[in-house]
């Protein structure tokens, strides 16, 4: 057990800080930040680059900082960002740019990697459709080569994002008689095509940040496609691996727990300071033991990683216990509000922008999205415990 | 950085559980419930040979002169097999004791003792944490009178630690006491109530005008609580497991119903961060002094909650077998009750947990 960080580190970390001392006062407003709207603007994000806390080891010459990945060190820039309460700058797109870095073309590399970086491109996924959702590869959309062009028709759903967004990766069905897992292709296209139909999908929280996308013959040309025919799937799960590691960030957990105890040490109910409530002040101290678990847990896989070790269990729980822990932490800072966590829709004495209300809904939404959790249990019931499969059924329509 | 265990500890923990599991099966531990006196005499010994009842103690004291988060990795490997044998008292609460608040003659006199298993020690710390039914110990005169409660480890050791009302430590012989035994559910350790009338104490200097020896102790005794927890969880979590992979019904083993796979992955979910948990309050009891507290109370309290859930669970995994003697899954169940309750239930210690970080 060594938690020591070598000088190099050690040094590394002070400059993160005086950073962070110096250039806080530039960082957009993390309280008023509504989920799902863009909260980097790209003066903030560039400042970020330059000194290598965003896109740190993406290639100088797709516009990153250039680094030699070194795991501790994006570590350290996550905590030192949630330390001082700074939101982070963003990878161009965690999903996107990781994927055509490792499996796209230099041309692609070099179209698609550096507006990205930058903000200025910016993505949708086109993955999960109204018959699809779990079962991912049973997808329908389909794309027919007709000359140099690939003609898409079909629909998305659930895609996050789409009418903001400048271009769509999207898996779509091109090879209809081979099995299913191997009919896929990944294709990535700009969202002004004509043929795209782009319909807010109006959530619970009242914003629309989830769309349906209807193709009616839209037509991209044939080599905007990421990896070969037929194998769009295993694209996707290189796509897929890189979101599961975000969405469940521990350092995430606790800036927003800091936030709740500001809460409960800033706020009264009955003239009463929050935090002097012990049952409301039992469910914080709750919600810290599972916090903490969580984090050490993060650190062991992270020590795994760093030797380049198979984590096994304790990386497979992540999403599931991370998404989890998110909803629970917005459920207590809604509880401890009260009325006032009622609020909504900009209205007087709303606390942290609506902070809460949103995140409360849309973690729920991420508890299902990327996997849901009853999906994850399976894979850690079948991958990690070695439970067998549920037999398939032979007659699906019985 | 890394946060891992080292190979020495990996080697100590696999030759603890090796020896437990060849030593201490099942069947031993019915025996030693069934005899009513919670000690497998021969498993303590076989412990104290493999240096298990010295790791805190220091090389001086003829100890092995390890750390809480060996002592952990121990209690874990004896929460395993639900081993009926001293340990958090014995081997891990007296020697910190001991240790932080003894003089060098009471260390001299009680270590090597302790570490070569010729003494058990019990520990009376239950009125400091939570007073029930009116227990309480005063001292005067280097005597000690009223009534301890709780006593872990208590029946069967030679020498109580008793902390009086004002938080500091004496050593009573426990012939100069009425020593009680208290049944409890787990028959795989003991308890005691303990009455002084007048009974000769020793004080231990350190702990005269200073709580933090008696305090220190107390985290010992939650980390080993807890990291039995952590050993009996897992045990409980592994059996479901296999249970559920050999257990047929409907034509098909129920593993691969998801409504038992998911009992299985929830179980495992929640288990999986505890070990981490465990690894860093352990390790910060001595390397981080300023989290020490606070991170022996949550770990003390959160696997209390993730160890009665699992329990739980485990025992509806295994169908009406879970509950019967046959099976014998009941003695972990027991033992993860008993550690959720000593020396604090989790609502106790996460209060405490609050005042140590300011919030109460």
């Amino acid at each position: 057990m060594d938690l020591e960080y070598s000088p190099e580190y050690q040094a590394f970390r002070d400059e993160v800080r005086t950073f962070l001392e110096d250039n806080k006062h530039k960082a957009p407003n993390q309280a008023a930040a509504i989920p799902g709207r863009p909260n980097s603007p790209k003066e903030w994000q560039q400042l970020l680059i330059e000194h290598g806390y965003a896109a740190r080891t993406i290639p100088r010459q797709y516009g990153g900082y250039g680094a030699e990945p070194d795991i501790l060190k994006t570590r350290i820039i996550a905590e030192e960002f949630a330390r001082a309460r700074v939101p982070p700058g963003h990878s161009g797109d965690n999903r996107l740019v990781p994927t055509v870095l490792e499996l796209g073309t230099e041309e692609q590399k070099q179209w698609l990697v550096p507006p990205s970086v930058r903000g200025d491109m910016t993505w949708c996924q086109g993955y999960s459709e109204p018959g699809s959702g779990s079962d991912l590869a049973s997808l329908s959309t389909k794309a027919e080569l007709d000359g140099d062009e690939w003609v898409i028709n079909g629909q998305k759903i659930w895609t996050s994002g789409a009418q903001n967004a400048d271009m769509m990766f999207c898996l779509v069905r091109t090879e209809p008689d081979a099995p299913k897992h191997n009919g896929i292709s990944y294709l990535v296209f700009s969202m002004d095509t004509p043929g795209i139909d782009v319909r807010p999908l109006v959530t619970m929280t009242g914003d629309a940040f989830f769309n349906e996308v209807f193709f009616t013959d839209a037509r991209v040309p044939k080599d905007q496609i990421i990896g070969k025919r037929g194998e769009g799937w295993f694209v996707a799960n290189t796509t897929l691996r890189y979101e599961r590691g975000g969405l469940g960030d521990p350092n995430e957990a606790e800036n927003r727990f800091n936030r709740i105890v500001d809460i409960m040490q800033r706020e009264t109910v009955g003239g009463e300071r929050l935090l002097d409530n012990p049952i409301y002040r039992d469910r914080l101290l709750k919600l810290q033991g599972r916090i903490l678990a969580m984090k050490f847990n993060g650190m062991r896989v992270l020590s795994h990683n760093i030797k380049g070790e198979e984590p096994g269990l304790p990386r497979w729980i992540v999403k599931l216990n991370g998404c989890e822990l998110n909803h629970q932490m917005a459920g207590l800072a809604i509880d401890v509000l009260g009325e006032l966590g009622l609020l909504y829709d900009g209205s007087p004495y709303l606390r942290d922008g609506g902070f809460w209300q949103a995140r409360y809904m849309l973690d729920l939404g991420l508890i299902i999205g990327g996997g849901t959790a009853q999906i994850q249990k399976n894979m850690i019931g079948e991958r990690a415990l070695g439970l067998p499969k549920e037999p398939k059924v032979a007659d699906a329509s019985a | 950085m890394d946060f891992a265990l080292s190979d020495e500890q990996r080697m100590l923990q696999d030759s603890v559980a090796g020896y437990l599991e060849s030593n201490c099966p099942l069947t031993r531990v019915r025996e030693t419930a069934a005899a009513g006196d919670a000690r497998a005499d021969d498993v303590w010994q076989g412990l104290t040979d493999l240096g298990a009842c010295a790791v805190l103690i220091d090389e001086d004291y003829g100890g092995v002169g390890l750390g809480l988060l060996e002592a952990a990795l121990i209690a874990e490997a004896m929460g395993a097999v639900a081993a009926p044998v001293p340990y958090v008292a014995s081997s891990v609460m007296a020697p910190v004791a001991l240790a932080a608040a003894g003089s060098a003659e009471q260390k001299e006199r009680w270590l090597p003792q302790i570490a070569a298993g010729q003494v058990v020690f019990g520990v009376a710390v239950t009125e400091q944490i939570g007073r029930r039914e009116s227990d309480g110990v005063a001292c005067a005169d280097g005597a000690l009178n009223g009534k301890a409660m709780f006593v872990l480890d208590g029946t069967g050791a030679a020498r109580l630690i008793v902390a009086a009302a004002d938080g500091s430590l004496h050593l009573v012989a426990a012939a100069d006491a009425e020593v009680g035994r208290l049944k409890t559910i787990d028959r795989t350790r003991t308890v005691a109530e303990v009455v002084f009338n007048g009974a000769p104490a020793e004080l231990l200097p350190g702990s005269a005008n200073d709580r933090e020896p008696l305090l220190r102790t107390i985290d010992a005794g939650r980390l080993a609580l807890a990291a039995d927890t952590l050993g009996a969880a897992q045990t409980m979590l592994d059996k479901a497991v296999a249970y559920a992979k050999e257990r047929r019904q409907f034509n098909r083993v129920i593993g691969s119903f998801q409504a038992v796979k998911h009992m299985c992955a929830e179980m495992a979910a929640e288990l999986e961060p505890c070990r981490s948990l465990v690894w860093y309050a352990a390790h910060a009891y001595a390397a981080i002094p300023e989290e020490g507290r606070l991170m022996a109370c949550q770990a003390k309290a959160h696997l209390a909650e993730v160890g009665t859930f699992v329990a739980r669970k485990s025992t509806e995994v295994h169908g009406g077998m879970g509950i019967t003697d046959l099976l014998g899954l009941h003695y972990w169940f027991k033992r993860i009750g008993f550690n959720r309750q000593m020396l604090g239930a989790p609502e106790l210690v996460r209060e405490e947990a609050a005042r140590t970080q300011g919030w109460a």
